[in-house]
């Protein structure tokens, strides 16, 4: 699903953010990559997204090589992953069903397959009921929820995560973590980017772990 | 091809919907955009009517050709009867010395001191009136060239050079209402452009959203697009309106002048076509001014 190889970035005036990175992501696998603060976690994941583009080296999506990909490309290549963030990024002047529709929407999926298909994510995530809610009413954990029906929404084979446990407690960490691993095993791949190393131990899945961007662990799959 | 209309149909009720959720900031562009649409409407349409009224009263107007003292009556006869052949003119009458004497007389009322004259010191004259399909100012100019030429004719005179000299200010004022409906339309693609600018900052968060979740430009560009060209539209509709208004205004007035000059225009008020080209150029600067604006500051926002 995802595959880096000798992946180099530096940021213009930064320091080297990632340094020969390698590694797969196999297709329905999940894994967490971990890291100190400023280790390249978040670098990576933009990669993957044609956010950033690498310096040196090559990464693939789906057997696609996107280091280079073209601008007018990327939309496309972004249908095809769903991203969840540490602030959500919702869109707080619109109800959570329109959130949860706006990748359908940007697709040109048509109304009945819209409102399908929102109605199916909401339901996943618990939150059917709450789907005429401005997201302001939602808490923390609701809010990430929104977030995680709207990556889904689309049915992408890949679900990338940065943070997404962040500014939540044990218990909704917990939660929000066990939803990730259902969609798993519904055969999505998973690569979350996490701090929270107590928690992973517990889930046991692959670790890969960064040091000032250099991959130190788990860079070959299991 | 059928979905894609269906989404266009979208856009363009959503980014009406928004023009009247925002309904203060859209307003006033809108009323911008229709006063800068106007000035240059009514502008055009004064000079337009100015035209029209001067070339009303030049169709009353004559030539005058004041004759040589060589020219007796007879050859003067003759001289108008030449004249009524040729084409442009509509009537000629001869008016010989003694009868332009007598007529001064009455007129002036110096009768007495004209009497203590030996000699008649007026010359005989012919009065033209000129064809009014042929009395553009250019051909009356050719026709007293022609009969200044003429052995007969002393001088020749058209009785209404002012109106010539109208002519040339109404020129001059076409002129000046291009120069300033051009200056004006700069305007109001520059004030739909800072709109549209506006509109994108405070959406910034949206389109970097929706290019995260796999939006192509067109479909960001999209609602900016049509949110200009129905500023633009609205502009020039109220523009329309502004216009009407103006015209009811000036209409009694022009009503008067008409009257004085037993002329038969009318206040010609703008055809169908006209009235469609007031929306029409304002929906296509407002269009000019959105993708000017999408095109300079969507490329600004990207996530990062
Ligand atoms: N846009 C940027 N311009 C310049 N340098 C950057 C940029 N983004 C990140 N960096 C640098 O690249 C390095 C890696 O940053 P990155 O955000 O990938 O770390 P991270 O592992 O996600 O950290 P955190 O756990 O704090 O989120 C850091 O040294 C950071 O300062
Ligand atoms: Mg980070």
């Amino acid at each position: 699903m995802i595959r880096f190889s000798e992946v180099y970035k530096r940021y213009p005036g930064g320091g080297e953010a990632l340094k020969n990175v390698g590694f797969r992501l196999a297709p329905g696998e999940m894994s967490f990559l971990t890291g100190h603060s400023g280790a390249g976690k978040s670098t990576l994941l933009k990669l993957i997204t044609a956010i950033e583009r690498p310096t040196r080296g090559q990464v693939w999506i789906g057997g696609e090589n996107i280091s280079k990909i073209k601008s007018r490309k990327v939309p496309f290549l972004r249908r095809r992953i769903g991203v969840i963030f540490q602030d959500h990024k919702l869109l707080y002047d619109r109800t959570v069903f329109d959130n949860v529709a706006l990748p359908l929407v940007v697709a040109g999926l048509n109304h009945g397959e819209v409102r399908r298909r929102v109605r199916a994510a909401l339901d996943k995530v618990g939150l059917l009921k709450k789907e005429r809610v401005y997201p302001v009413a939602l808490s923390g954990g609701e809010q990430q929820r929104v977030g995680i029906a709207r990556a889904v929404a689309g049915k992408p084979p890949l679900l990338l995560a940065d943070e997404p446990t962040g500014n939540l407690d044990p218990a909704l960490s917990l939660e929000i973590m066990n939803l990730f691993a259902e969609f798993n095993r519904v055969g999505v791949a998973v690569l979350i980017a996490s701090h929270d190393l107590e928690l992973i131990q517990r889930l046991g899945y692959r670790q890969m772990v960064l040091d000032h961007g250099e991959l130190v662990a788990g860079g070959e799959p299991l | 091809m059928r979905a894609l209309l269906i989404r266009h149909v979208q856009v363009f009720f959503y980014s009406l919907g928004q023009l009247w959720r925002t309904p203060w900031g859209s307003l006033m562009s809108v009323a911008v955009i229709a006063v800068s649409l106007t000035l240059p409407t009514a502008l055009y349409l004064v000079l337009e009517l100015t035209d029209e009224i001067s070339g009303n009263w030049q169709t009353g107007a004559e030539i005058t050709l004041f004759l040589t003292d060589e020219v007796d009556d007879k050859a003067a006869v003759q001289l108008a009867d030449r004249l009524r052949q040729q084409p442009g003119i509509r009537s000629v009458s001869y008016v010989s010395a003694a009868a332009a004497l007598e007529e001064f007389r009455q007129k002036s009322g110096f009768g007495v001191a004209l009497d203590l004259l030996d000699q008649n010191p007026l010359p005989s004259l012919l009065r033209l009136q000129p064809d009014p399909d042929q009395a553009a100012p250019t051909q009356i100019n050719q026709l007293i060239e022609q009969f200044q030429a003429l052995a007969e004719v002393d001088t020749a005179e058209f009785d209404h050079a002012w109106v010539q000299r109208l002519h040339a200010m109404v020129a001059i004022g076409q002129r000046l209402a291009l120069i300033a409906s051009l200056l004006l339309g700069v305007g109001v693609v520059l004030i739909i452009g800072n709109t549209i600018r506006l509109a994108i900052f405070n959406r910034r968060d949206e389109i970097e959203i929706s290019k995260l979740i796999g939006a192509t430009d067109a479909f960001i560009r999209r609602p900016f697009l049509y949110s200009g060209l129905q500023q633009g539209a609205l502009g020039g509709l109220l523009a329309l309106v502004l216009v009407y208004a103006s015209l009811g205004l000036l209409a009694p007035v022009a009503d008067r002048l008409a009257g004085f000059y037993q002329s038969g225009f009318t206040l010609q008020i703008m055809g169908w076509v006209e009235l469609l080209l007031l929306p029409i150029i304002g929906g296509a600067l407002g269009l000019f001014g959105a993708w000017l604006a999408v095109g300079r500051h969507l490329r600004d926002i990207e996530p990062g």
